[in-house]
């Protein structure tokens, strides 16, 4: 190893180097001074996600353990740029809440040190490499959720993070020493060779999804991503909603689709349970919920669900769709996210129906919300819908069309309760309505970013286009 | 630009110009009156191009073609073209839109959101028209369905959250089993092991296996039909355009439900001759009940606006009737059935419009003698009752005339039995129309009413677009029928080949 191939991590050398000049930063400010670490952290991550679009060599290091090719350079760029949005959003809140107890760079350090274990994570060539990554980028978000330490609730939600994530590595941990027992190594290459699929490797592989599975929160290990959703902060919320659980189905996809493609034909039948109960489990828990947060925790958990339908493709096509729709899912779901953050930092207010009558006072933010949800639902213009068109492609292309039925009959159920909040805004008018406020800049921009990227990404297929002149990755 | 994208980009830009540079009603309706009569004057040019490259000999199946690859990956392309019947759509959603815009010359709250709504509503039907990709065309189908729930929950009277969240849901659960369908033409549509595709003009020259024909048939006929009105699929009908305000209820019963027929006809059966063939018994039974108990169902109620999307039901339900019918003469009747019921349907919404805007009350045994009071309105909606339950000289007689002579042609009992039903129809229209007509407009006038003011000039402009056309199709059908001939003999050529 040289320094040449060395630049082949540079994403993650990048990162850790953000890392540092934070710290430095936070040691050498003044205390009058210290509201400049927002800045400074923007900024630096600003240029950050700049680079990660530039195209990156194909290569592996450490032995193999580390892996990067175009596909995953650009999944981690994309991962960059929903990270990025999410901070943009939640300057208001680092400003407000964590600047007078001096907590600014540590948030932006957890969340930088997260975004690094997602990288290594999904750049893993082996086992090892691959549970570094999963515990580094869990364990920066426990501490985060459990951030708003005077507010109990975030604390309640970060224990309970910690227990359930804790658990759920374990069962990992358990299910690939398993699997190493029996094919005899922790590298993907020679797994994938050396699989016979005696029955200790099949509990090996299952416990491996069930870990994984509780990243991506598949029913029935979906339990904690409501409680947890609505007690940590709303950025939290959003960074595990989109973020984490993004870098979690690509891991499931590459496991799936290369390392395992032996057992996937006998594990399909079980994935198309899960995917249907998934789905349905998460839209029928949705309807009923008030909180914002929890809604859309649990419209979260069903489009885990939905992705799930191109997991049993096992073809590129597969591949295509699942990056396609996390890249439009982050968007959907950050807007989403990024105004009930907004409204519940202004007024306090994360129930559906304190939105009610929303429109008339605050008409800009009701369009977002009411676009972002429409994309989560799938309808035509926005992207989501062709984000979940091409899922269904995928599924169809196995011939899954019962299942497509199955999932299409699930988005008419989600299309009620993401309506919801739009009649609230729209279609109500209240005495008592959230009044007319201004967003601060930066939560400004991202809105018009994910809103341009709603409208644009979907119609113009070049994005598409661009993510599936990588896909070849099987 | 060619001519036909031009049909999808000017709603846009209405859209973009009313989002960016308007505020109050008089500029929000001016800028989509203009932008619609500019609509017009394309629809006319559209006509007119037509007809010249028709008259020059060019008798491919579609005129003015456009294909532009979209989604590769998918094979997946933005190809557009039309033929007699989509012309004539494209015009009759124009007429419609514009007399809307007259009908809510006072609309209020949040007018220029209304408008918007309107028109992208509007580019999502012209869109579904011009359409010859399955891609392309499912896109602009739901484009065109969800606006519908703001139009109807924002500006609606009555239940209107309820009917709304009705509507939407059923017709995207509609447009749900539509999609499985549509990806089960792409992947099996092509058994030779072509590259899968979209595009109905190639899939036509393909051979859909049978047994995969079976089983999709269903889900499109299900899918187009729900939005057709095909019984028991309707319900949402009676509810939505109850609650819709007048203008929704006009495009909604006057283009968007001929999307169901229309889709039926160009994709469904076009797509898979034996699957039509297989099921048409079936679905025959489902649309002559459609006809019958739509038309049994307005002689019970009591609310203007429900008796007339019974009507409609029932009407609507002529027109699947007639694409099952499988002959030239019934799909004739079918597209001039849809168009000319887009006419009627919108004049009659839009005359309860006015009225209920003047009185306040939509129940008929609370007015009475209203040609007294509002002379033009009643005679209007004398036309209109007229017009509907088939009066030779409007559109209404035409139409239905084919229908049945249609059905009548096939030689079998089953089919002329079931045409005898359908027929029976029309007598139950001519007892609630006349009945109400008699009630409502003449006798001896309701005393609370009186002093109301006359028709305004924008009314009277929406009814004349509408009586005019009305009275057009039913006095010169063969003009109409040109158009409406030279669609069908292309699109039946699968099934009658079989």
């Amino acid at each position: 190893m040289d320094l040449d191939n060395f630049m082949l991590m540079r994403d993650e050398i990048l990162l850790t180097v953000i890392i540092l000049m934070m710290l430095v930063a936070e040691v050498l400010l003044s205390q009058k001074n210290k509201k400049y670490v927002i800045q400074l952290g923007l900024v630096l991550f600003a240029g950050y996600t700049f680079q990660s679009f530039i195209p990156n060599e194909t290569g592996e290091l450490f032995g193999g353990s580390y892996k990067t090719y175009p596909l995953v350079h650009l999944f981690k760029a994309i991962l960059a740029f929903g990270v990025m949005m999410i901070l943009l959003q939640s300057v208001t809140w680092i400003k407000e809440k964590l600047l007078p107890y001096d907590f600014a760079a540590e948030f932006f350090i957890l969340i930088f040190s997260s975004l690094i274990g997602l990288n290594f994570m999904v750049s893993a060539g082996d086992f090892l490499m691959f549970y570094l990554g999963l515990e580094l980028s869990t364990m920066p978000i426990i501490a985060l959720t459990a951030f708003e330490f005077w507010n109990h609730r975030s604390v309640e939600a970060g224990v309970k993070y910690i227990m359930l994530a804790s658990v759920s590595s374990a069962i990992l941990l358990f299910g690939v020493s398993l699997v190493y027992a029996t094919a005899g190594s922790i590298q993907f290459d020679v797994i994938t060779g050396a699989m016979h699929l005696p029955l200790l490797e099949i509990i090996g592989l299952i416990m491996i999804f069930i870990g994984v599975g509780f990243k991506i929160s598949l029913v029935p290990f979906h339990f904690w991503a409501a409680d947890v959703y609505e007690g940590a902060p709303t950025v939290i919320s959003n960074y595990l909603s989109v973020i984490s659980k993004g870098g979690a189905v690509y891991v499931l996809m590459t496991l799936l689709f290369i390392v395992f493609k032996a057992f996937q034909t006998e594990w399909n039948w079980i994935m198309y349970g899960i995917s249907i109960l998934t789905m349905l489990i998460g839209n029928l828990f949705a309807l009923r919920q008030q909180n914002m947060k929890r809604f859309l925790a649990f419209s979260s958990v069903a489009q885990a669900g939905f992705i799930l339908l191109a997991m049993l493709s096992n073809n590129e096509l597969g591949v295509k769709a699942i990056i396609y729709f996390l890249l439009i899912y982050i968007f959907s779901n950050v807007a989403a996210f990024g105004v009930v953050q907004v409204i519940s930092l202004k007024t306090g207010k994360e129930n559906i129906d304190d939105y009610t009558g929303l429109y008339r006072t605050n008409p800009k933010l009701s369009l977002v919300l009411m676009i972002a949800l429409f994309s989560l639902a799938g309808i035509p213009p926005v992207a989501g819908f062709f984000a979940k068109f091409f899922l269904y492609a995928a599924a169809a292309s196995k011939g899954y069309y019962l299942l497509i039925f199955i999932a299409v009959l699930n988005v008419t159920i989600s299309l009620y309760y993401y309506l919801l909040p739009v009649r609230a805004a729209f279609l109500r008018t209240s005495e008592n309505p959230i009044p007319y406020f201004k967003s601060d800049i930066y939560s400004k921009m991202a809105f018009v970013i994910a809103m341009v990227g709603l409208l644009v990404l979907g119609l113009y297929s070049g994005v598409f286009e661009y993510i599936s002149g990588m896909s070849n990755i099987l | 630009m060619d001519i036909l994208t031009l049909f999808v980009v000017v709603p846009v830009i209405i859209t973009l110009v009313l989002v960016l540079f308007t505020k109050t009603l008089e500029q929000a309706r001016m800028v989509t009156l203009i932008g619609m009569l500019v609509q017009l004057g394309m629809s006319i040019n559209l006509i007119y191009k037509y007809l010249e490259t028709r008259n020059s000999g060019d008798h491919s199946i579609m005129l003015f073609q456009k294909n532009i690859p979209w989604f590769s990956e998918f094979n997946a392309h933005y190809h557009i073209g039309v033929d007699g019947v989509s012309v004539l759509m494209i015009l009759l959603t124009t007429l419609i839109v514009i007399a809307g815009t007259f009908v809510s010359w006072k609309i209020t709250p949040l007018s220029k959101e209304f408008f918007i709504s309107l028109i992208v509503l509007a580019t999502g039907v012209y869109g579904f028209f011009i359409s010859l990709d399955l891609f392309t065309m499912f896109v602009f189908y739901e484009i065109a369905v969800i606006p519908m729930y703001l139009l109807i929950g924002i500006w609606g009277s009555g239940p209107r959250e309820y009917a709304a969240m009705k509507l939407t849901l059923m017709l995207m659960g509609a447009s749900a089993l539509l999609l499985v369908a549509l990806l089960g033409i792409y992947f099996t549509g092509s058994a030779g092991g072509q590259t899968p595709t979209f595009d109905i003009l190639e899939l036509s020259q393909r051979e859909m296996p049978f047994e995969w024909q079976k089983i999709f048939y269903p889900l499109a006929f299900i899918g187009f039909g729900t939005i057709g009105a095909l019984f028991p699929f309707h319900t949402w009908s009676p509810d939505g355009h109850a609650s819709a305000p007048t203008a929704v209820s006009m495009l909604h019963a006057g283009v968007l439900m001929k999307l169901g027929g229309y889709g039926i006809f160009r994709f469904a059966m076009f797509l898979m001759p034996e699957g039509a063939l297989f099921w048409q018994d079936f679905f025959l039974i489902l649309a002559v009940t459609g006809v019958t108990y739509g038309a049994l169902s307005a002689i019970q109620q009591t609310d203007l606006k429900y008796i007339n999307a019974y009507s409609s039901v029932s009407h609507l339900g002529l027109v699947l009737f007639a694409l099952l019918m499988i002959n030239k003469t019934a799909w004739n009747g079918a597209m001039l059935q849809s168009l000319s019921h887009g006419f009627i349907t919108a004049l009659f919404f839009a005359l309860i419009g006015m009225i209920y805007g003047r009185t306040h009350v939509r129940d008929i045994t609370k007015m009475q003698g209203m040609m007294r009071i509002v002379p033009l309105l009643s005679v209007a909606y004398v036309v209109a009752a007229l017009a509907n339950l088939g009066l030779p000289g409007f559109s209404g007689f035409v139409a239905e005339m084919n229908i049945f002579v249609g059905g009548f042609l096939n030689n079998d009992l089953y089919k002329q039995a079931l045409t005898v039903f359908a027929v029976t129809s029309i007598v139950v229209t001519a007892v609630y129309m006349l009945r109400l007509t008699g009630r409502m407009v003449f006798g001896p006038t309701t005393k609370v009413y009186t002093g109301l003011p006359k028709a305004f000039w924008y009314e009277k402009v929406a009814i004349g677009i509408l009586v005019g056309f009305i009275t057009l199709i039913g006095t010169l059908p063969f003009w109409w029928l040109q158009f409406i001939e030279d669609s069908v003999n292309n699109f039946i050529q699968p099934l009658v080949s079989k």
